[in-house]
């Protein structure tokens, strides 16, 4: 009561600007800057610390296919390939069942069976990625190895993606993990976007005679922007991921078109081998893979947050 | 009156048909989404739960060659890691949320948000290579701090954006009752706005918390690992994830079986923490 009082009369000396307010404005502001700039701040670290590389190799590093540290010879291309392709692989399995998981979520489900799932989601999204890559190496990798690889190139091996000795870890085992871990994140945005079509557009769809799946894909329509959105989310994710990949891939700097042979990525050729990294170079090119991975991943997350956004917030 | 009575033409069962089974389709997924879930905690579980007993969180790491042993040092060195993150990214994240949320209607706040979100895209590799470059450089060795950077750099887009989502979630009433009593503004937020969101705070928190201590790529090469005991913010320092990768990869039976205690345990903290969020959030006014 007493500081209320004060207050009072200091508000009313400066009417309009308390002392407080003003520097309270401009202090959560400065920290507001700082946050903006983190990302400027985070480009121009690995800018300047991969200048010797870039200084070095030009372009031919994007081009480049040999990686060979004893030789001072270092060529990007095997690592965006296998991001690349690992991230494909996981959104072309991971997609459908995420969509599906979505419309479940957001058009079918009864609200007490859509909480647990919405949790169960979540819960999945928040496993760690050690976690993944940890049941990746004894789990997945065997059954791929086993079961998978053996079918795949007993039925579909006249495709030279499935063709090869089945070793189990490889492209294939990264893209099925980061199928498992792509699914919730695209789930989950893809059913906030679809809740957030208004009602009245499924009522107008079922009032003339539509069936739910008529009226479902209508909003599918209406919601696909977003859902792209979710998507590109999910391959950001995707082609960021270190840890589980890194377990199951192979870590082999190759360009291979067979899914069952060891590849490498980005990420898990940085994780690898910073700390073995004995030149400076060495350390150069990998900082200038990471610059690459931070380009390729906010250009990503650029778009999918636009997307996201032109829906979820548009039409409200 | 006719007798003709409503004959079903073939699209009718067609699209009857197409319905049901797409529908069947959406049902299939929400399992399939489900069984990796199930398969991941289950086969955690099993395998963790035979090595989990007192020794793991009070011993230290034995030798290469000795079976037993625990991981005292790295559940601190997590927490030490966290600690720092925390300390780091809390006050920039909270006070950014805040800012959003209180002065926020404005192209520079769009920005922000924008840039908090795509902040929050950005692998956690990075992170560690950019924590590498501003603190491992500079100080010439690998230490907590480094790994305390790069898990603020990856805290605070968590934390500001629930920050401000939750104090959007205040009712403005009680800024115009504030206000209308002649409490400045300042005093308003802090004391009134922020107080009331709190538990939503607490929330964003938790979850950052939750996200950060399961990080490993960040680690590799800012913290790297320590198999001594630690709690120096200036020294290398073990972690739990770290371990595990180790662990994992190492030729030793019992190494890959704590390395599924270790598992086991995260996962336990991660469930917890989540089941901890959604008892916060049940509160009155933060629903979401």
């Amino acid at each position: 009561m007493q500081e209320s009082a004060f207050s009072l009369t200091q508000d009313m000396t400066s009417p309009k600007h308390n002392l407080g307010d003003v520097l309270f404005k401009y202090t959560t502001m400065i920290f507001a800057v700082i946050v903006m700039s983190l990302i400027l701040l985070m480009g121009f670290e690995m800018y300047e610390d991969s200048k010797p590389a870039i200084m070095k190799f030009g372009w031919g590093f994007l081009t480049g296919t040999t990686w060979d540290p004893v030789r001072e010879a270092y060529g990007a291309l095997p690592f965006i390939f296998g991001t690349v392709v690992s991230s494909a692989i996981a959104l072309v399995i991971a997609l459908p069942p995420s969509i599906g998981v979505a419309i479940f979520l957001s058009e079918l489900a009864p609200p007490w069976m859509e909480r647990p799932l919405s949790f169960l989601i979540e819960l999945l999204a928040g496993i760690p990625s050690i976690v993944y890559g940890l049941w990746g190496i004894f789990v997945l990798v065997p059954w791929i190895r086993t079961s998978v690889e053996p079918v795949l190139s007993g039925t579909l091996g006249f495709l030279p993606i499935f063709r090869g000795a089945p070793y189990g870890f490889g492209m294939l085992a990264a893209g099925l993990i980061l199928a498992v871990m792509v699914l919730p994140i695209v789930a989950s945005i893809s059913r906030d976007v679809l809740k957030s079509v208004p009602q009245t557009q499924r009522e107008a769809s079922l009032g003339v005679g539509a069936t739910r799946w008529q009226s479902i894909r209508l909003i599918l329509n209406d919601a696909k922007s977003g859902i792209l959105g979710a998507t590109l989310l999910g391959l950001g994710r995707a082609m960021g991921e270190t840890m589980a990949v890194t377990m199951v891939i192979g870590n082999r700097p190759t360009v291979s078109y067979s899914l069952f042979d060891p590849g490498y990525t980005m990420a898990s050729v940085i994780a690898n081998e910073f700390t073995e990294a004995t030149s400076d170079m060495y350390i150069s090119a990998l900082i200038e893979i990471a610059l690459l991975l931070f380009v390729m991943t906010i250009i990503v997350n650029m778009l999918a947050r636009l997307l996201v956004w032109s829906v979820t917030r548009s039409k409200r | 009156m006719s007798e003709t009575s409503f004959v079903p033409s073939w699209q009718y069962y067609r699209r009857k048909f197409v319905g049901a089974t797409m529908l069947a389709l959406c049902y299939l997924s929400a399992v399939i989404a489900i069984v990796p879930l199930v398969l991941i905690f289950f086969y955690t579980i099993d395998r963790g739960v035979s090595y989990l007993n007192l020794d793991f969180f009070i011993q230290m790491p034995k030798p290469v060659g000795e079976t037993g042993g625990g991981m005292a040092n790295a559940i601190v060195g997590t927490l030490v890691l966290v600690a720092t993150g925390s300390a780091i990214g809390l006050p920039i994240g909270i006070l950014t949320g805040i800012y959003l949320a209180e002065f926020g209607n404005n192209k520079f706040a769009y920005f922000v948000r924008f840039m908090t979100d795509v902040l929050s895209g950005v692998p956690s590799i990075v992170a560690g290579v950019v924590a590498y470059g501003l603190v491992v450089v500079p100080m010439k060795h690998f230490s907590a701090l480094a790994g305390g950077v790069a898990m603020a750099i990856l805290m605070i887009p968590t934390v500001t954006r629930t920050t401000e989502e939750m104090i959007r979630l205040v009712p403005h009433s009680y800024r115009e009752a504030a206000l209308a009593l002649g409490i400045p503004q300042w005093k308003t937020t802090m004391q009134i706005v922020v107080r009331t969101a709190f538990r939503g705070i607490i929330t964003g928190i938790l979850l950052s918390i939750a996200r950060i201590a399961g990080e490993t790529a960040p680690l590799l090469f800012t913290a790297l690992g320590n198999r001594f005991w630690s709690t120096s913010l200036n020294q290398p320092i073990g972690s739990l994830t770290v371990f595990i990768y180790d662990y994992a990869k190492a030729p030793f039976e019992d190494w890959n079986n704590q390395a599924w205690t270790a598992a086991l345990v995260l996962i336990i903290l991660m469930s917890g923490l989540s089941l901890a969020v959604r008892a916060v959030t049940r509160s009155k006014y933060v629903q979401r």
